[in-house]
C-alpha cells in the first residue's frame, strides 16, 4: 500500500488518498465562475442576523433565491441578507496580511470570506 | 508530503503564532497567516469531502424516481437535497483557502482529485436506501463529529451544520431497515442481503489499519484529524452490533465476535485488494459515476453563462440609467 | 473528547463548539398543514365528484415533481439542484395530501389490494393505478428536456395552479382550503423562479434565447389543457367546492404576456395539443410519456403489494 498511505478515514465519507492529490489547476476552463455571496439570517425576530455560510449566484437577486434555497430549507429564518464577498472589508487578525504571507503559488489568489481590498490600510 | 514545510523566508515569529493557536485548540481563520503545507492537506481533505457528498447524491438518487412510497419518497429526496448542500457548505469552505468550486469540479471531474470509494458501489435494492443511512452514514458520522473541532474555523462550522442536519439521515435508514423487517420475508431477504453487500465496504470507510497508513501523525498534530483508523473501525463495529441485532440482520463476518478481555468486539479483515483496486478507479461505478457528475457540469455550462451574461447586462444597464 | 459509542452522542451537545444554538440559524420543526382543520366532507357534495376532482390536482402535482425530482444530481449548479428539489418537495407535499383527500371522500376510488396489505392509501393511489386512472394533465408528464424546457414548464404549471389555487383557499371543503393555503406560499415562489429564469435564459447568450424559444415552442401547446374545464370541475366549482379553470384564464393570459414581453419573446402561435376524441389527460387519455414514468414509479411499490415501508 505504499505511495497512496495517506488515507485518512476522517473527512467524511471515508478514506481516500490525497498523497499528491493536486490542490489547484494550472489552467482552468475559460467559463466564468459565479461570484461569491456570504449568506446572512435572522432566526427569528428579535436576534441579529448571523453568518450561515456562502454561495454563488449570478447577481443578487439570485443571491436571495438561492440563500432561501439553500440556507432556509428548514425553517431557518425570517429574513436573509446577502452580500458579495470581495464587498465584505475586514480588519486584518494578524500583524502581516495574508496576501503576502509566505507561499510560492496562488494561494490566497481568491481571498473569499472577509478580503481586504487592496486600498485599505492594515488596522 | 505531511512534513511541516514552510516556505524559506517565512517569519519564524508566524509560525510560532500559528502553533500555538493550534496548542490552545483555537480555530485558524482564513485571514490568519498559515504554513502552505496545513493549506494544502486542508484543501485536499475539504475538496474530497465536497466531492464525496456530490458524488454520494448518485446511489441513493438513483431510486428517488422509484421509492415505494411517498413518504419514502419524500425522506429520500430531501436526504439526496442535503448532500447537495453539505458539498455546498464544504466548497465554500474550501473557497476560503484560495481555491474555487469551479476548479476543484474540474480537478474531480479530470479524475485528479478523488472522492470516497464507498459510493464506487452500486445500489441494487430499495433496502440499499436503509443501508446506506444505517451503515454509510453511521460510518461517515464516526468520522464527520470530530471534524467539528478541526482546528480550521471555516471547516469546523460547515461540519456543525452538516452533523446537525445529518442527524435525520441515519435514522431514516435504520427506519427504513427496520419497518422492512416487519414486513414480508421477501423484505427481510432483501435487507439481509443489502446489509451482507454493504458491510465490508462500509467498514473500509475508515482506511487501511494504521500499521499501513504510516504516518498521520502531521495531521494529528495540526488537529486536522484526531482518531486513527483503527480506532474509528473499532468505534462503529461495537457501535453497530446492537443495532443490527436489535434489526434482526446478521454481518457477514464468522470471526465478529464480543472480547470480554478487550471489551471490544473482534472482527475480521476486509479485502484489502479489493478496496485499494476501487480507489485506483476500478470500482464497480468509479467510470459511470464520474461521467454522470461530467454530464451535469457540461450540460450546465450554458446555463451558468447564461445567467453571468444577463447579470452583466442588467449591471450594465442600471449603470447607463445612472449615468 | 465526546464519547462516540452512540452516533448521536456529540452531535447536538458540543456547547464548547457550537455555543448557543440560536447563533447558528438552524431551523425549527414544520407544521401540520391540515392541525385543527375539519376533515368530513360538506354533506351536499358528490363525494365521487370531490374525490376525482382531488385526483386532477393531486396527480399534476405528484407528476410534476416526480419530473423536478429526476433533476436531482443533475442540475446546472448545486444550487439549481437544491431548488428544484425543493420546489419538487412542495409538490410531492401537495399531492400527498391531495391522494388522502381524494381517498377519504371516495374510498371507491383506491385500488383494492390484496388482503392484509398494509399500503397506505395515498401509496395505492399513487403505487397501483395504471395511466389510464391518472388524471394529471399531459403537461406535467413529458420528459423533461433540457433546463430550459423545465424552466418553461414550470412557468406555465405554477402560473395555472397559482391561480386555481389562490380561488380554491375559498373552497366550502375545509381541506382543501387549507391545501390551498399552503400552497399558494409554494408556487408563488416556484412562479417567481421560473419567471426570472424565463427573463434570464431570453435574455442570456444567443445559445440560451435559442433553447428557450424552442422549449418554449414545445411545451406551449400543453398548457390550455390546465385551462380546459372538465365536467367534474364544473361540478365542484359549482357547489363552492371546486375552481372552474375558465375563471383564471384571464389572469393566466396576463401574468404570461408580462413574462413574454418582459423577455421579448412573442406568445406561440400553436394551439392546443389535440385529444382523442375529446379525451385529454384529465379524462385518463395520455402521453406515451406517462406509461414509462409510471413504471419506473411504481415498479418496487408493485413487486410488493403486501410490503410496509
Amino acid at each position: 500500500m505504499s505511495g497512496e498511505q495517506d488515507l485518512t478515514a476522517e473527512g467524511g465519507h471515508g478514506a481516500v488518498p490525497l498523497a499528491g492529490v493536486p490542490v489547484a489547476k494550472k489552467e482552468h476552463s475559460a467559463e466564468r465562475e459565479w461570484p461569491l455571496y456570504e449568506v446572512f439570517v435572522r432566526g427569528k425576530r428579535g436576534l441579529n442576523h448571523v453568518h450561515v455560510g456562502s454561495l454563488h449566484a449570478a447577481d443578487d437577486e439570485m443571491a436571495v433565491r438561492h440563500a432561501r434555497d439553500v440556507y432556509t430549507r428548514r425553517n431557518e429564518g425570517v429574513s436573509i441578507w446577502v452580500v458579495r464577498a470581495d464587498a465584505v472589508t475586514a480588519s486584518s487578525p494578524d500583524e502581516k496580511d495574508p496576501l503576502f504571507a509566505p507561499s510560492g503559488d496562488k494561494v490566497y489568489r481568491h481571498p473569499t470570506f472577509y478580503a481586504i481590498p487592496d486600498d485599505v490600510p492594515h488596522m | 508530503m505531511t512534513t511541516t514545510q514552510v516556505a524559506p523566508d517565512a517569519d519564524d515569529a508566524l509560525l510560532a503564532q500559528f502553533e500555538a493557536t493550534i496548542g490552545r485548540s483555537d480555530r485558524i481563520e482564513p485571514r490568519d497567516w498559515m504554513p502552505d503545507a496545513y493549506r494544502k492537506t486542508l484543501v485536499r481533505q475539504v475538496a474530497q469531502h465536497a466531492h464525496s457528498e456530490i458524488i454520494g447524491m448518485q446511489p441513493e438518487g438513483a431510486w428517488i424516481t422509484r421509492a415505494p412510497s411517498l413518504r419514502r419518497k419524500a425522506i429520500l429526496l430531501a436526504k439526496v437535497q442535503d448532500e447537495a448542500g453539505h458539498g455546498l457548505y464544504l466548497y465554500s469552505a474550501a473557497e476560503t483557502l484560495g481555491v474555487s468550486r469551479q476548479e476543484l469540479t474540474e480537478l474531480l471531474i479530470e479524475g485528479r482529485q478523488k472522492y470516497s470509494s464507498i459510493f464506487n458501489y452500486p445500489t441494487l435494492s430499495y433496502a440499499d436506501v436503509g443501508t446506506i443511512g444505517w451503515l454509510v452514514d453511521g460510518a461517515a458520522i464516526c468520522n464527520q463529529v470530530p471534524l467539528c473541532r478541526t482546528s480550521y474555523g471555516p471547516y469546523g462550522r460547515a461540519m456543525i451544520r452538516i452533523c446537525k442536519e445529518e442527524s435525520f439521515h441515519q435514522r431514516q435508514g435504520y427506519e427504513l431497515l427496520s419497518t422492512m423487517m416487519r414486513g414480508t420475508d421477501e423484505q427481510r431477504a432483501m435487507v439481509q442481503e443489502s446489509v451482507d453487500r454493504f458491510w465490508w465496504p462500509a467498514l473500509m470507510m475508515f482506511g487501511p489499519p494504521d500499521a499501513d497508513s504510516p504516518n498521520t501523525a502531521q495531521s494529528m498534530a495540526w488537529g486536522v484529524k484526531r482518531n486513527t483508523n483503527d480506532d474509528l473501525r473499532q468505534r462503529f463495529v461495537d457501535m453497530s452490533v446492537p443495532q443490527a441485532e436489535a434489526l434482526g440482520v446478521t454481518f457477514p463476518d464468522p470471526e465478529l465476535r464480543w472480547n470480554a478481555e478487550r471489551g471490544h468486539h473482534d472482527f475480521g479483515e476486509p479485502d484489502w485488494d479489493e478496496f485499494m483496486q476501487v480507489v485506483r478507479g476500478h470500482g464497480p461505478c468509479n467510470t459511470q459515476r464520474i461521467a454522470h457528475r461530467r454530464r451535469a457540469h457540461e450540460d450546465g455550462a450554458w446555463v451558468r453563462e447564461a445567467a453571468t451574461a444577463f447579470a452583466d447586462r442588467q449591471r450594465s444597464e442600471r449603470a447607463e440609467a445612472h449615468g | 473528547m465526546t464519547d462516540h459509542s452512540n452516533a448521536y452522542d456529540g452531535l447536538l451537545e458540543h456547547h464548547d463548539v457550537a455555543g448557543d444554538s440560536s447563533q447558528w440559524a438552524f431551523g425549527t420543526d414544520f407544521e401540520d398543514p391540515l392541525a385543527g382543520v375539519d376533515t368530513t366532507v360538506p354533506d351536499d357534495v358528490d363525494p365521487a365528484a370531490l374525490a376525482t376532482y382531488c385526483l386532477m390536482l393531486g396527480d399534476d402535482a405528484l407528476v410534476m415533481s416526480h419530473r423536478l425530482g429526476e433533476w436531482c444530481s443533475r442540475a446546472p449548479d448545486l444550487e439549481e439542484d437544491i431548488a428544484l428539489a425543493n420546489t419538487a418537495l412542495d409538490l410531492l407535499g401537495q399531492a400527498r395530501l391531495l391522494l388522502a383527500r381524494a381517498a377519504a371522500a371516495d374510498p371507491s376510488v383506491v385500488p383494492v389490494l390484496p388482503e392484509g396489505s398494509p399500503v397506505p392509501a395515498e401509496d395505492a393511489l399513487a403505487f397501483f393505478r395504471g395511466p389510464g386512472d391518472f388524471r394529471n394533465v399531459r403537461l406535467v408528464e413529458v420528459p423533461n428536456g433540457d433546463f430550459a424546457h423545465t424552466v418553461a414548464r414550470l412557468l406555465l404549471f405554477a402560473t395555472v395552479r397559482l391561480a386555481l389555487l389562490t380561488r380554491l383557499a375559498g373552497s366550502r371543503d375545509p381541506v382543501l382550503s387549507a391545501i390551498a393555503v399552503k400552497g399558494v406560499k409554494e408556487l408563488t415562489y416556484h412562479r417567481d423562479y421560473a419567471g426570472r429564469w424565463f427573463l434570464t435564459l431570453a435574455k442570456g447568450t444567443e445559445e440560451s434565447r435559442r433553447r428557450l424559444l424552442a422549449a418554449l415552442e414545445d411545451v406551449w401547446p400543453l398548457h390550455p389543457e390546465m385551462l380546459a374545464t372538465h365536467p367534474v370541475e364544473a361540478a365542484v366549482a359549482a357547489l363552492g367546492v371546486g375552481v372552474d379553470p375558465a375563471e383564471v384564464r384571464d389572469e393566466v393570459d396576463a401574468v404570461l404576456e408580462q413574462v413574454l414581453t418582459a423577455s421579448d419573446v412573442e406568445r406561440p402561435e400553436r394551439g392546443a395539443l389535440a385529444g382523442v376524441r375529446g379525451r385529454t389527460g384529465r379524462h385518463g387519455l395520455h402521453t406515451e410519456a406517462l406509461s414509462r414514468l409510471l413504471a419506473e414509479m411504481q415498479v418496487v411499490a408493485r413487486e410488493h403489494p403486501l410490503g410496509q415501508w
